[in-house]
């Protein structure tokens, strides 16, 4: 070929076709999905918490998309029924996530509702779960030497628990379970609607 | 309308339009091959001539006395001149570029080390934030993309274009600036997501506001490589100026929209993030590398490629499909069905320009294989032509729901994106400096024993790496596909394969500090051999036209 105006217009063309299926068509499709009439708007506290989520990347080893029972048996593992559209109205970042180093935590506040769990758990993940993987976050934590009032005391089993500190939860860890809590989406949709 | 109705006319109107396409493609003569288009990479009288300036003189000779070609004609004395011209004007931006290239890809295998140990670990380095794996996984996805492989990637553009278009680099101070603007953006958004400031997609971590350094260095790029293009002094446009433009191109506009901020939201973020996700491979590094390997692997061997209308067909048939594929890391996932369907039968069309680009190249090396015993240039060309073959099909069949059923979600898909950016590009980018630098700097490689020692670091480890983890990733996805295993299971069962990755790395990394290494004693001017200094100028002149 000798033209370049050619190459360059034939390049944009396919990327444009590509663009328009997978960008702006899913974006007329899902711009006015209203939110199922179970879920509701995260309050201030589980934005802050998702943030912590996003910016510790919780997103690469967890995903929040159960799959349909005749694809995989999430369901039975009480991951929950398959996710629709519109329980993502309220996500932004998206957290779909492409991994399940860890399990899926779509409903993991319906799954797992105690905080001290979810505390000690994110402290060290190994007490609870000993054959678990998942990195320990201490960082999201401070050792004192005794709870002055007003502090978030994390319970630990013995095993785990420092010798002679106790372990206080920071507002990042605090705001975190407040999030993983409120990951509830047990809710009932309907199915979509056939088109006649 | 029934579904089934619209498909059957959808095939229809495909059939009849491929159908005029034919008959167009013969009436313009396209089916008829085209030899003078393919050689153009050479100057005349050059074909037959072997060419691995990573070679030293004496090897040179005898790779070319294995080429076993008849009669070895003049080179056109006025075509080299030009070629020295190109090199010339594109020597400092590309030195630049190939510099940074280094250095970030250092701090991406480390990045990259430490996650790996880290999922057999957990405990370890776990006191800072900025070292857990959710932040260190992503600085060593960044690193290598955006850093080494993109920075790799724009030096093999302003390295070849010029040589092609038979013109210097134009704009070269822009194309500086430009690369100044991206490298700062990557030091700044590798910074930001270790403190914990993210937009918090796969592959599109670095915040918005610093894309916007990253964007703007890159449109000066491509103002340079435009204005470079405008300006040639050939007729015809060689097919890897094709590629190169193209993916330039493709990628800004990847870069922008995907960036977007304020405008994705929700299911429909998720497949604007896989539409950039897979198109920064299959729409930037990928038509890099191809049109890399359609420059050097014929010019190394000193034959144009057998069939250069097999090469265009190639290039559109990947235009089209490869844009559409993004969908398939979301089956099974909330998003609209079509869509998922769409992006699994182009992942299966991807067959075709894989096996029109393995049929060529194949063609191309027939009887000449054995020159891979010479030139490590060579190797390393080869070894990334064939994992673009092996990565690529495996891709299409992991889009087939019934085998994705099982590989979603697991480690397999992670040893399939190291199989794509490793094997096929980072090998191919590897083949390329070893090339290129010699010329870039008019110095020969110091210790050329190193690099066959860092291609074999690099083919073992990526070996164990990518077998143990497909094995890992596999056994994974069918301990969760059975709901009778925990899925605790699926997590015990993968550390011997975690491990096994974690030795596959480290070789790896060693063969980047040789690498890297031999870079750095390169452009310190070390090493026993000197030819190029300025004494010996007149024989390096004649030297470049080998």
């Amino acid at each position: 070929m000798e033209n370049e105006l050619k190459l360059v217009s034939g390049a944009m063309v396919a990327l444009a076709v590509a663009t328009a299926a997978l960008v702006v068509l899913p974006y007329m499709q899902v711009r006015d999905l209203k939110a199922p009439v179970g879920l509701k708007p995260y309050t201030e506290q589980q934005l802050r918490g998702r943030a912590v989520y996003v910016s510790n990347g919780c997103v690469y080893c967890h995903s929040q998309q159960p799959r349909d029972r005749n694809l995989a048996p999430d369901f039975s593992r009480g991951w929950g029924r398959a996710s629709v559209p519109a329980d993502y109205v309220y996500d932004k970042p998206h957290l779909l996530g492409s991994m399940r180093t860890g399990p899926d935590l779509f409903n993991i506040g319906a799954r797992q509702p105690s905080k001290d769990w979810h505390l000690g758990h994110l402290y060290q993940p190994r007490a609870y779960v000993p054959e678990s993987i998942m990195p320990a976050y201490p960082f999201l934590f401070r050792l004192k030497d005794a709870a002055e009032t007003g502090d978030q005391l994390v319970t630990l089993p013995p095993s785990a628990a420092p010798v002679g500190k106790v372990v206080v939860a920071s507002e990042d860890a605090l705001d975190l379970v407040k999030y993983l809590q409120g990951l509830d989406h047990t809710y009932p949709v309907l199915p979509a609607l056939d088109t006649p | 309308m029934d579904s089934a109705i619209l498909s059957l006319l959808g095939a229809f109107l495909l059939s009849i339009i491929g159908l005029f396409g034919f008959i167009w493609s013969l009436r313009k003569g396209l089916l008829v091959e085209n030899p003078a288009a393919a050689s153009v990479i050479f100057a005349r009288g050059e074909v037959g001539k072997i060419d691995d300036p990573a070679l030293s003189e004496d090897e040179q000779q005898e790779m070319q006395a294995a080429v076993q070609t008849g009669t070895v004609l003049a080179v056109d004395a006025a075509e080299i001149a030009d070629r020295v011209d190109a090199d010339r004007s594109s020597a400092f931006p590309v030195f630049m570029f190939i510099a940074f290239a280094c250095f970030w890809l250092l701090i991406g295998s480390f990045a990259g080390l430490i996650s790996s140990f880290k999922l057999h670990e957990p405990d370890w380095l776990v006191q800072q934030a900025w070292l857990s794996f959710g932040r260190i996984r992503s600085v060593h996805l960044n690193a290598v993309i955006y850093g080494w492989s993109s920075n790799a990637a724009l030096a093999v553009i302003l390295w070849v274009l010029p040589r092609l278009l038979r013109t210097r680099l134009h704009g070269a101070i822009w194309a500086m600036v430009g690369g100044t603007f991206i490298n700062a953006g990557i030091v700044a958004g590798i910074g930001a997501i270790a403190a914990g400031w993210t937009d918090g997609m796969e592959y599109l971590e670095i915040p918005w506001q610093i894309d916007i350094f990253i964007f703007a260095g890159f449109a000066l790029i491509i103002l340079s490589a435009l204005y470079t293009l405008v300006n040639r002094r050939v007729e015809h446009l060689y097919v890897s100026v094709w590629y190169m433009i193209a993916a330039l191109l493709w990628f800004a506009v990847l870069f922008f929209v995907a960036n977007l901020p304020g405008v994705h939201t929700g299911v429909q973020q998720a497949t604007t993030n896989w539409w950039y996700g897979h198109n920064a491979l299959g729409l930037w590094f990928t038509p890099v590398s191809v049109g890399a390997i359609y420059y050097f692997l014929p010019k190394i061997i000193g034959r144009p490629v057998v069939s250069y209308n097999l090469s265009l067909l190639g290039f559109w048939t990947l235009a089209f499909f490869y844009g559409q594929v993004g969908g398939h890391h979301l089956i099974g996932g909330p998003i609209p069905g079509w869509l998922t369907t769409l992006s699994i039968v182009q992942s299966v069309m991807m067959i075709i320009p894989v096996i029109a680009f393995t049929i060529n190249m194949k063609g191309t090396l027939k009887g000449q294989m054995h020159l891979a015993r010479y030139s490590p240039t060579l190797r390393f060309m080869m070894f990334g032509g064939l994992m673009y073959l092996a990565s690529s099909v495996q891709g299409s069949f992991e889009a087939l729901r019934s085998v994705n059923s099982v590989t979603h979600f697991t480690h397999f898909t992670v040893a399939h994106a190291h199989l794509g950016m490793y094997a096929f590009v980072s090998m191919v980018m590897f083949g390329a400096i070893y090339f290129m630098l010699p010329r870039v700097l008019d110095w020969e490689w110091p210790y050329p024993r190193l690099i066959t020692l860092h291609f074999w670091l690099a083919a073992v480890g990526m070996a164990i790496y990518f077998i143990g983890l497909s094995i890992g990733g596999w056994l994974q996805g069918m301990a969760m596909l059975d709901a009778a295993r925990s899925f605790n299971e699926s997590v015990t069962l993968t550390a011997p394969w975690l491990k096994s990755r974690s030795v596959g790395g480290l070789l790896m990394t060693l063969g980047h500090l040789v690498f890297v290494g031999h870079f750095f004693a390169m452009a310190l001017r070390f090493g026993p051999h000197r030819t190029g200094a300025a004494l010996f100028w007149q024989s390096k002149e004649l030297a470049h036209g080998k």
